[in-house]
Formats: C-alpha cells, structure tokens, sequence
C-alpha cells in the first residue's frame, strides 16, 4: 500500500514535470513568433522563408551536394538498402524529390559536385564519379579513386571537403584524440609533447582534385593545429579557404577542479577560421576562450583556464558557444534571398552532447552576414527547431539534427539531417 | 533523489545492500560516465553508445567489468551500431565503486540484471594482468 501511494506520487510528479517542460516549450515559441518568425515544414524560419522536407527516411544523411540541374546527392554515414548515396530528383517541382536511387557500397560523410564529377569521400579515400550533360553519374558501380589511405583511428573519422576553382581539394583529417593526452579522455593523462598527431592529422591536406590514386605526401598539409573541421568551404566571393572547428570536450569531467559544469558547458569556443597556406590554428596546445577574447593554454600542457596560450596560432575570425558541433559550413552565392544574405555564411550546428548535465545547445541552423570575406554583424539562428523541443538534456531525443549545407541553382538552401534522415528544402517567397 | 530513482525504476524488492549499491552507482555514474552516455543513459548518436535497454549491459558480468577497467579503442560495433569515441580506462575507480555503477546501469534505463559485487571486479582485475 506505502509502495503504492509512493508510486502514485512519483508518477504524478513525473507529470508535472513534463507539464512544466511543455510550458516552457510554448513560451519560447510565442516569443520566437513575435519576433518575425515563421513555422514551415517543422522549422522555425525567419519571415518570408518556406520549408519543404524535399526528402525523408534517409538515416544518416551526412553532407549533401546539388548538381547544376538542381538534383541533390546525399553521402550516408550507415547504409541504406546496402548504399551509401543516394539521389533525389524533384520530377514535378513541388519541392519534395519523387525518385530516390541509391548507389555506392562505402559509408562516409563528404560530398561535392565540381567540374562534371561527384566526388564522395569514405572515412579513409575520397572518390569521384564522372555526371553526364543532365546531372546523372554515368557508371555508378566505378568510381575513380582520387585519394587514398587516410588515416581514420576510431575519432572525428569523417573526411569533409571542399574545393577552390583552381582544381583542388580541401580535406578536413580530423584528430583522432580530444586533447592529445597519453590516454585520449583519461582523467590525469597530460598532454604528449609535442602532439604527434599533426604529422597526419589535425589540420587540413591539399591535394589535386584530377589526379588519381594521392595520399600523404603527393601533396601539402595546407593547415594544422585544427582539432575537427566538419564544416569546410572555399568563399568564391574572395578566393579562401574557412573552417568551422568543433573545440575540445571534457573540461570539468577532465580538470573537475579547474572549471565548473558550467563553465565547462560553455567553453571553449567553437571557432570559424579563415585559413591560409601554413596556418597553424594551435590545437591542442591551447583552446580558444570566447568569453576573455584570448587563447588559454589548455590544461593537459599545464594550463589552468586564465595562462594564455597559443602564441604562434591564429585567432578565430569569430567564437560560438561551445559545444554545439558545426558539421556544416556554406557561403550563399545566389540571388534569391534577400540582400544581407548574399555572400554570408551558413553554418549547421548539430547540437550539443558535451554541455551535460546543463541543458544542450545547438540543433541549429545560424547565418554570419560577411564583407570582403570577413563577418560583417553578429552571428543569428536562421533556421531553428530540429530538435523538435525548446529545451534538451540529451541528442538522441533529438528528432532532427542539422548536418551538411548545399546550394540549389535556384538559390535554394539545402539541409540534410543525420538523425532523422531528412532532408530540408529551404526557398524566400518574399513577405 | 527518490522521485528520479522511482521514475526510472521497476519496484522489485531489493536486499538494502542492492539499495546501497544503486545509491552509490548513482553517484558514481554521475561523475564519471554521465557526460557521454547522458543522465538518461541515451549515449550520443554515432558518437557514445547509448546504455537504454542495451544487451551489453544486460549481459557478461565480467566482459562488462573489463569494458570498464580497459576502456576501448577499438571500433567495434555495439547492438550493431558503430561508435566513435574512445572509453577512457576507468581502472583507478574502486572495485565497490565499479561494481556499484555496473549495478545501477544494469538496473536502470529498462535494463534488468543481476547485481555486481566488488569481489568479481577484483577478480577480473586479476584475470586480465
């Protein structure tokens, strides 16, 4: 009978809970419509803009690429019907795709349309197919293999990229290590010095996008120091080369003394930065603090959250919020929306894990207007609510997470979503 | 506290060392494991493996209590799902402290498991020198 009523007075506590949950939720959705805001296809947009879910039930829809003819390719991290790309085409213009043909046996994250080839990268080899005058690969069970034999040991595996028009290929080896301890995410383990990883991963490689079978050594390690780059563009409006890292994890969990949940919650910063040939972003001999405007020596190489590190590396151009995870940068070249977005940056952020136990962050779609390649104004959320919630302690309640970022020759702006395989259409019909 | 263990929680009758060792595992899951597997043991997609209704968890006491005192590197699939992220070795935690968090994640997120004492973690500590 104690059990009983115990068990009564818990479950209604646990309503309560959710009812509270729910206000919340509706309060912040009243503000966000208050302030210009529109519902389109489950995505809170700025006014004017509409959504459509162009394609669904993709799994994990990693990066995406559209060709010249407006067809979208999508790379899969887990394959689907045993392919890990898949194309959409849109027969009759409704903004949904109608056909969905996979190909491909590999999983992956990168995906590219450049020059009359699709290019799709695995976790270790970058490959491309030959597309026909109407946007179709040609020989889809062929491809060419353009780049081989990347290092890919367990962490940030993915191999984004991206490509100048000079006819190269920008790709991201991401460290396979938080911070470059003797044990990777050890309490107590300090930092190796130096970091051996560089010599084959933490940076960006250059490598040319017409040559077959490259790997380490054909070519340049254009930029190091670089943790994790999913999100990576060439900006045609000035010629170079940007990045949009995901910062260290673990600060309280590593260093409980050093810095509070809080705290932890929020740094470092998730920083975007302008690359140039030699860069060296400072990885992971410092972390960048978004909050003092400085570099921090980080705490495994003896810092303590206030020395200042990172002397020979280069500053971010501008600082997010930790742990928000950019898997997806785009600078928009079209004409459609309205003027202050020509030339500026989108940005897919993922959504947080590493801000437990505060409340996650994230699940986003933001836009950085640029000037003459540099931000011109504060970051804002362009499109939001794929998680599906206003407040989230967890990614896997997630319904949607943002991922890769493309652009329509209609000046559309795709969205892809690795958790619910979505895949987002997003148009400006005007106020 | 009483609220958070009812609501994820069965309602079987426990022996008070059980209790003790949930109490304990709680807090030991907390400072140890919550950030990448999450207060609601849901992991992290493609990233953590999630602890909810997990048949690792559920199953091998002692492949389980080794997971824990090696950590893992290796990228091998989970329930059939591949993860990303290294485990740190968590060998410097206490045999009780071990056994008490593995009894309260084989207990908890709609996982239902036998208890693990602190002597098979010394065992296996042991067994895998």
């Amino acid at each position: 009978m104690k059990n009983l009523f115990l068990m009564t007075a818990t479950f209604m506590a646990c309503i309560s809970f959710t009812n509270n949950a729910n206000a919340k939720a509706t309060g912040d959705s009243l503000k966000i419509k208050k302030a210009g805001f529109a519902n389109s296809a489950g995505l809170k947009l700025p006014a004017g803009f509409v959504a459509t879910q162009y394609a669904q039930g993709l799994g994990e829809a990693r990066h995406i690429a559209v060709t010249p003819q407006g067809d979208v390719y999508v790379k899969l991290s887990a394959l689907k019907n045993g392919k890990g790309i898949y194309y959409l085409h849109d027969a009759n213009g409704d903004g949904k795709a109608d056909v969905q043909t996979g190909f491909g046996d590999f999983t992956g994250t990168g995906m590219g349309v450049k020059n009359g080839y699709l290019y799709a990268s695995s976790d270790t080899k970058i490959f491309r197919y030959k597309l026909d005058s109407k946007g179709k690969v040609v020989d889809p069970a062929h491809p060419e293999l353009i780049v081989t034999g990347l290092l890919n040991r367990h962490e940030h595996e993915a191999k984004p990229f991206t490509f100048d028009n000079k006819g190269n290929i920008y790709v991201t080896i991401g460290a396979y290590s938080n911070a470059c301890q003797v044990n990777d995410r050890a309490k107590g383990s300090p930092g190796i010095q130096p970091c051996p990883i560089l010599d084959s991963a933490g940076g960006i490689w250059k490598f040319d996008a017409n040559k077959p079978d490259q790997t380490y050594g054909d070519q340049e390690r254009y930029a190091t120091g670089l943790r994790n780059e999913m999100g990576i563009a060439w900006n045609s409006d000035v010629n170079e080369l940007y990045v949009m890292q995901h910062g260290r994890d673990q600060l309280h969990d590593l260093f409980p003394n050093l810095f509070t949940t809080k705290q932890s919650a929020e740094l470092p910063a998730e920083c975007l930065y302008l690359l140039h040939k030699g860069d060296n972003a400072g990885w992971p001999y410092m972390y960048y603090d978004q909050i003092q405007h400085k570099k921090i020596l980080m705490p495994e190489y003896g810092g303590d959250g206030k020395k200042e590190g990172g002397e020979n590396a280069i500053d971010p151009l501008m600082a997010f919020p930790g742990h928000m995870a950019p898997d997806g940068l785009l600078f928009y070249e079209g004409n459609k929306f309205p003027e202050k977005y020509k030339n500026g940056a989108f940005i897919a952020f993922h959504g947080s894990w590493n801000r437990a136990p505060e409340p996650q962050k994230g699940f986003f779609v933001a836009f950085v207007p640029f000037k003459n390649g540099k931000p011109s104004g504060n970051w804002e959320v362009f499109a939001d609510d794929f998680a599906g919630g206003a407040e989230f302690m967890s990614p896997n309640e997630a319904k949607h997470r943002p991922c890769g970022l493309a652009e329509g020759p209609d000046g559309s702006l795709y969205v892809s979503d690795d958790k619910g395989g979505t895949i987002y259409k997003i148009i400006y019909k005007g106020k | 506290m009483l609220f958070i263990v009812a609501c994820n929680f069965g309602g079987d009758a426990q022996s008070s060392t059980v209790k003790a060792q949930l109490a304990n595992g709680k807090k030991v899951y907390q400072k140890n494991c919550l950030t990448c597997h999450q207060a609601n043991g849901g992991g992290v997609p493609r990233m953590n493996p999630p602890l909810i209704n997990a048949a690792f968890v559920k199953g091998d006491a002692q492949k389980l209590i080794q997971w824990v005192l090696l950590g893992s590197t290796q990228k091998v699939p989970i329930d059939g799902k591949y993860y990303s992220n290294n485990m740190p070795a968590q060998a410097n935690l206490k045999d009780q402290d071990i056994a008490d968090v593995l009894t309260y994640i084989r207990n908890n997120f709609k996982n239902k498991a036998p208890a693990i004492s602190a002597n098979e973690v010394k065992e296996t500590r042991v067994a895998i020198k």
